[in-house]
């Protein structure tokens, strides 16, 4: 295999890694405002805030690992993405300090206030509309390339059905892939209250996140029929997603299995994302930038994957340390420590 | 009329990093202060210095959140707001910058686990040895991303081909001749500065509430390590004018003010700039700068005559050098004076005057850090990959910028204010001696529990 191939599928896994973490996160925040908001805070705020204190740093350097990766296996596509996107970039940049800096203020400084909640929640579900615009300009049709300049066509972007449904897909995912960690992170604290609480916004979820993402893949048909085609050539991956997602809701609806019906969750998500970036091979940007031609050096290319395995090799253990210290350690889960 | 879309990018690039730097040197500096008191509080059996490792910890971890957040807007903007050097330098400097997030992703781990365990583990050694990773990790990060900085100041590496570079060798680029002089003073400063700050803040809470022996140990633990870091710092301050003298002499030239290339070269301290370009009010030490450049007192200086005028910094460099160099020297004759007082008996060294200043020293270190990369970032325009690109041709052609600058420029505001505002809040009311008692008070009440459970 080549080293570009390799590359784009390890950047490909961090983006789906840093999708699972980062919606606990960002959806946290909102259970945590929308509970404050509704005065059954006292459920769910303790839970919320033991898991994330430990973790939040993490999520964050999820996002930059991938961004970094992919500048620097695909040089070109910080030209064409660093020039269309400096408008939306700068936003979700100005979100996520906002969100990261105010959830430190909070949690190991000052007390609580609402003010803060409210920016951690609605940032919370800004910051996975403002990326989606990434994703959505991969699409093609909504980049305009001058003689030496790239520009985002905003009259395109705001009036495309598409985009509005990969941003609605992605904040609707983003709740219920939080509320399904957090109603299992609720059975493992046996905290029957909050447990209830996130299993009832679980289900709540479960039904728009799938209906829009039915309708987002109409939309990819109708502007960008390669892709759809190749999907449609994926289908048992997307059948296989379908059949996770009844599984987790059977699971869920059931009440037990908590564990295994978030991991089916992760599955779900899993094989519709990988569905999602194998139709879009080769193109990174249609029509664009492919794999191929802006792949960075072979020297580059081979030193970064040396070091992406020297770096995993490190990181895998700690991260496995980290879990076993926050998230399977019964103790602490129910607030010993 | 277009924006002039250079020069808001320089102001967004400037600012943005102006205020990471602040962060970023506490990110790099804290964690091996609280590691060495935590070290000391583990050996000495002395929970006043436990103390200090947790209260500088959790101090460290507000100052951690905004170096993140900061961070996370430099990365992204070198490719937001130069898209055209990120297209060219992303063959050469993907790898330190990999590299970068990897040490980070460490730390971040470990900062992580060492916030949440600090009563898990039975042997307190273990806790202790958290710290490494984090020190590690912090100081890597330094590191890798001071070669970028470093290659775009000494660009190796590579074999250019009609405008893109081409047979790149990664690690070539990275151990460019820049690298070591800029790390060493990187991690020299920072541990400094580092240093200075918690001295300074030991200096503050006497002199306003009066000497304790927390603090009184705080300080003499931290001034022990400002004299150390500022004996290394002053070493690499001297490495680095070698190195620029040697390779990048248009740098050194500007900073010193240095027209004319000659032998036995003056330094020039302070003074003014006529429209002629003429020296006036300055303190001239007669053959210094040959002797700084090249142990030599003899040595051959090249002077600006030598460059290309299109090509030369801006001449406002030099008060950056002579502040930054005077700064260096001032905080090592701080920490001399300190323990000087601490060893001649019939001085106090805990006078208020010395408390003052050694405050002052705190701000100033800072101030240091700053104007050293004023003069190293704007020492090295018009370029931005020097002899390779310009600045001009770098940056993104969107006039959006000059709006995002605002932006930007609110949230830094904002992210300051509420950092204070927090650091304050977190400490002013909780003096060290109070979280003592209530410490002891805990553990007595843990012990009485255990022995009515036995």
């Amino acid at each position: 295999m080549n080293y570009e191939l390799i590359g784009i599928s390890v950047l490909w896994l961090f983006l789906y890694g840093y999708l699972i973490v980062a919606s606990i996160d960002f959806g946290a925040g909102f259970f945590a405002f929308y509970a404050r908001l509704t005065k059954q805070d006292h459920l769910i705020n303790r839970l919320i805030s033991r898991y994330l204190s430990p973790v939040w740093e993490i999520t964050n350097v999820f996002f930059i690992f991938f961004y970094i990766g992919m500048v620097g296996f695909f040089p070109d596509t910080a030209y064409y993405y660093g020039s269309a996107l400096l408008v939306p970039g700068s936003i979700a940049v100005i979100l996520l300090a906002i969100r990261g800096s105010f959830y430190a203020f909070e949690n190991y400084g000052a007390k609580s206030s609402i003010v803060y909640l409210f920016l951690y929640g609605a940032s919370g579900l800004l910051i996975p509309a403002s990326l989606s615009v990434a994703l959505t300009l991969s699409e093609g049709g909504f980049i305009v390339k001058g003689q030496d300049s790239v520009a985002l066509d905003y009259w395109a972007l705001f009036s495309s059905p598409l985009s509005w449904s990969i941003v609605g897909l992605a904040i609707v995912s983003v709740l219920f892939i939080s509320s399904a960690f957090l109603t299992f992170y609720a059975s493992r604290a046996e905290d029957t209250g909050a447990l209830k609480l996130m299993r009832s916004y679980a289900l709540f979820w479960s039904t728009p996140t799938i209906v829009i993402a039915l309708t987002a893949f109409i939309y990819l048909g109708q502007h960008n029929s390669r892709h759809f085609q190749n999907m449609m050539d994926l289908w048992w991956l997307l059948a296989i997603s379908v059949g996770f997602f009844m599984t987790a809701m059977w699971l869920l609806y059931n009440g037990r299995r908590y564990g295994l019906a978030f991991i089916c969750v992760m599955l779900q998500f899993f094989s519709a994302f990988f569905a999602y970036g194998i139709g879009q091979y080769p193109y990174i940007i249609d029509p664009y930038i492919t794999i191929q031609n802006s792949a960075t050096s072979p020297a580059m290319g081979l030193a970064l994957i040396i070091v992406f395995v020297g770096g995993l090799c490190l990181l895998i253990p700690s991260l496995i340390l980290v879990f076993r210290l926050f998230l399977f350690d019964a103790d602490y889960v129910k607030g010993k420590h | 009329m277009g924006v002039d879309t250079v020069f808001w990018s320089k102001l967004v690039t400037g600012m943005t990093l102006g205020f990471h730097a602040i962060f970023a040197t506490l990110g790099v500096g804290i964690p091996l202060m609280i590691a060495i008191a935590e070290l000391i509080g583990v050996r000495k059996q002395d929970p006043h210095y436990t103390l200090m490792a947790k209260r500088w910890s959790r101090g460290f971890v507000i100052s951690v959140a905004v170096g993140v957040v900061t961070g996370t807007a430099i990365s992204l903007q070198l490719a937001l707001v130069w898209p055209n050097f990120m297209k060219m330098a992303g063959n050469v400097i993907a790898l330190p910058l990999f590299l970068e997030v990897f040490a980070f992703f460490f730390e971040a781990i470990f900062l992580g686990i060492y916030l949440y365990t600090w009563d898990r583990f039975k042997n307190p050694y273990i806790h202790c040895l958290l710290m490494i990773p984090i020190v590690l990790g912090a100081g890597m990060s330094a590191v890798f991303i001071t070669t970028v900085n470093g290659f775009m100041n000494q660009p190796q590496g590579f074999v250019m081909n009609a405008g893109q570079f081409t047979a790149v060798n990664p690690l070539q680029a990275m151990l460019n001749a820049a690298t070591f002089s800029k790390v060493f003073h990187v991690l020299s400063s920072a541990y400094l500065t580092g240093a200075a700050l918690l001295a300074g803040v030991a200096a503050i809470t006497m002199l306003r509430k009066g000497v304790t022996p927390y603090h009184k140990k705080a300080l003499k633990l931290m001034m022990g390590v400002v004299l150390l870091f500022s004996l290394l710092n002053t070493l690499a301050g001297d490495v680095s004018a070698k190195f620029l003298a040697e390779h990048q002499p248009e740098k050194l030239a500007a900073g010193e003010w240095h027209f004319k290339t000659e032998k036995g070269a003056d330094l020039i301290l302070l003074g003014f700039l006529n429209a002629e370009h003429e020296v006036i009010g300055a303190l001239h030490l007669p053959k210094v700068l040959s002797f700084l450049a090249f142990g030599d007192f003899n040595a051959t200086v090249t002077g600006l005559d030598q460059i290309p005028k299109e090509e030369w910094p801006p001449l406002l460099i030099h008060y950056f050098f002579d502040a930054m160099a005077g700064i260096g020297f001032a905080l090592l004759a701080i920490s001399l004076l300190y323990f000087l007082f601490v060893f001649w008996k019939k001085r106090n060294e805990l006078n208020k005057w010395l408390l003052r200043i050694i405050a002052l020293g705190g701000v100033l270190a800072f101030m240091g850090v700053e104007l050293g990369w004023f003069y190293a970032e704007l020492g090295r325009q018009p370029w931005i990959i020097r002899g390779y690109m310009r600045v001009d041709e770098a940056a993104t052609s969107s006039p959006n910028v000059r709006i995002l600058f605002f932006f930007f420029l609110l949230l830094y505001i904002v992210l300051g204010i509420m950092c204070v505002l927090v650091l304050r809040r977190l400490f002013n009311n909780n003096p060290p001696e109070v979280e003592m008692e209530k410490w002891a008070k805990d553990k007595r009440n843990l012990t009485t529990e255990e022995g009515e459970h036995a």
